[in-house]
């Protein structure tokens, strides 16, 4: 797959989804006639005409029954095929729970869970529509791989990697059409290694999904106040980058996580829960939503609510610092 | 010579009494811990009629492709499934009284398609779905493989099937047959009190399915069910009509049959009525 700064831009404006189901998924099911996509009724604004009239004989519709399409897919699995199945985050992640655990987890199928419109793009259709705890669910599940992507090319890298793999994978997509760029230009993609898109040696920001586009802006506005910070983009939550965590420890003083995510459970947990093993290591500061769901509306209306726009973020750090050095 | 169908009877009907047999061996090993007797005996001749004749396996070959499927969505029924899976080879009959080892291959209704277990139940009403992939599968690659999935009667108290339910005949999967051990009792008591089932098999029927009722502890009975040509199209759906405990006069039609541990004289006694019956 050519990846020019074009291509990017058009992607960026199909988002995340759209990008995986009428990009990638075409080409992974041409690719190999194992492969299987199924949804729950969620085919027209997952953008899959294109992916049914390539491989119609590779879909599967199984309406809205997010219990069965997970045991279906864990079926074909075990079958020998190379299932990808998904709907919104929330469902995927929540409403099929006990069969991720037990076909997926437990039973070691070769599933790639796609969780679409995580986080809060769901916005106005209210939490029953936010996906905020599927990592945390997700994350604690044995054997489960679990990503969260930053933007449409990372989300395509993600799908290409999850059907190059033959263990469960969740991958997490969030945003909705015209998703920031985070990538400007292609890159390798390892599952399990954190990517630095920013350097900084005042305060290291790990960031996962929508918020690395979001870190980035803060970071930009710290730069105006003489504040250096770097940002990183954790698209694996599990495994963490171990190696990569420890080096991060040891050159900072300070760290925010920051997630689209209930603060507990999340990106932000996992990290703290590898830090504390350490006897020496920095402070950490949890930018998320703060085990409260909060009032619907637009998406930024309720980031503003949570503190989790660019302004909020750069504002927090400096405040953070601040009281640190006092 | 070919066996003529008294003979085969006979001989399902010795094997349902062996199942039991080994069954009861299976509960005074796990001791005071108990086990889950009572639906385990109400589909011994279930067992018996499936392993002993109609399920095309063959152990020296577990994962052969062309190898029916059998998903226990009710994995309590172990006291049935193991004696099944040891006459048919798939496991040494001494291992048995072992299911409730640490760590055993056995315990915990693991996954393990060497020894015939193709899936690993137990939380309820989550099997029917992974019999439709399988169905799916065999389908699409034009294997002859059937698919059965055994379920209580009380588990479909479990929404979930009916997910299932609804979509095994929207995909037209005539090689899949669902098999309800409606032994009218769940943990608590008469299915029909704690959340009615109703009538199951104007149910299925209704849903989609070629719905066959028969005594669900006549083996000959069974037998006509399971081997019937399946009607184009249509999943099947196979209500047999059990009783819980079924074999052991203690046991029979007890709610508290559910999971019980016995004494070595009970274990006596219901050896001797079984070696009886």
């Amino acid at each position: 797959m050519v990846v020019k700064k074009s291509t990017i831009r058009a992607w960026s404006r199909l988002g995340q989804r759209g990008s995986v189901f009428a990009i990638a998924m075409p080409e992974i099911a041409k690719e190999n006639p194992k492969v299987k996509l199924l949804t729950a009724d969620l085919a027209l604004l997952s953008g899959m005409d294109r992916y049914i009239a390539a491989c119609p004989d590779q879909f599967l519709n199984v309406g809205i029954a997010e219990q069965n399409m997970v045991g279906i897919a864990a079926g074909l699995a075990m079958e020998g095929y190379t299932v990808f199945a998904t709907t919104y985050a929330s469902f995927i992640a929540v409403r099929s729970l006990e069969h991720v655990r037990q076909h997926l987890a437990h039973m070691r199928c070769n599933v790639k869970l796609i969780g679409s419109s995580a986080g809060v793009v769901a916005a106005k259709s209210g939490v029953s529509h936010w996906a905020t705890e599927d990592l945390a669910f997700m994350r604690a599940l044995p054997g489960m791989t679990v990503l969260s992507a930053a933007d449409s090319l990372a989300a395509i890298k993600m799908v290409q990697y999850a059907a190059s793999t033959d263990t469960p994978v969740y991958i997490r997509l969030s945003g909705g059409l015209n998703c920031p760029i985070v990538y400007e230009e292609d890159f390798e993609f390892e599952a399990g290694k954190i990517i630095r898109l920013r350097q900084g040696e005042d305060v290291a920001v790990l960031s996962t999904g929508l918020m690395a586009a979001e870190s980035l802006e803060a970071a930009k506005l710290l730069e105006e106040k003489g504040i250096q910070a770097a940002v990183y983009d954790v698209h694996t939550v599990k495994p963490l980058d171990q190696e990569m965590l420890r080096r991060i420890f040891e050159g900072y003083r300070l760290i925010v996580t920051v997630e689209e995510h209930n603060i507990v459970g999340g990106m932000g947990s996992a990290v703290a829960e590898y830090k504390a093993t350490f006897g020496r290591a920095p402070r950490q500061v949890f930018l998320g939503f703060p085990d409260a769901f909060g009032r619907a509306g637009n998406q930024r209306y309720i980031w503003e609510q949570v503190g989790l726009t660019a302004p909020q973020i750069a504002e927090r750090i400096a405040r953070e610092l601040d009281s640190r050095d006092e | 010579m070919e066996e003529s169908r008294e003979e085969k009877i006979k001989r399902l009907q010795e094997l349902a009494r062996q199942i039991r047999l080994d069954g009861l061996s299976m509960a005074l090993a796990a001791g005071t811990g108990g086990s889950h007797i009572g639906g385990s005996f109400s589909c011994v001749e279930i067992m018996a009629v499936l392993y002993g004749e109609i399920l095309r396996l063959n152990p020296r070959e577990p994962f052969w492709e062309e190898r029916d499927r059998f998903l226990p969505s009710k994995n309590h029924c172990v006291l049935a499934h193991f004696p099944a899976l040891a006459a048919a080879g798939f496991l040494p009959r001494e291992e048995l009284t072992e299911f409730q080892k640490n760590g055993g291959r056995m315990t915990g209704y693991p996954r393990n398609p060497e020894i015939g277990l193709e899936y690993s139940g137990g939380s309820l009403g989550m099997a029917i779905s992974v019999g439709i992939g399988m169905a799916l599968a065999a389908k699409e690659s034009g294997r002859s493989s059937r698919v059965y999935v055994l379920l209580g009667d009380g588990e479909l108290h479990e929404g979930s099937n009916w997910e299932g339910i609804m979509s095994a005949a929207h995909y037209h999967l005539d090689n899949l047959t669902l098999i309800i051990d409606r032994n009218h009792l769940s943990y608590d008591g008469d299915t029909e009190e704690v959340m009615a089932l109703g009538d199951l098999a104007e149910k299925f029927r209704v849903f989609g399915y070629r719905t066959i009722s028969c005594d669900g502890h006549d083996v000959g009975a069974l037998w006509n069910a399971f081997s019937v040509q399946p009607e184009q199209g249509k999943p099947t759906a196979v209500i047999a009509d059990t009783v819980k405990g079924k074999g052991v006069s203690f046991l029979e039609n007890r709610r508290e049959s559910h999971h019980i541990a016995i004494t070595q004289e009970q274990y006596e006694q219901a050896v001797a009525e079984v070696t009886a019956w």
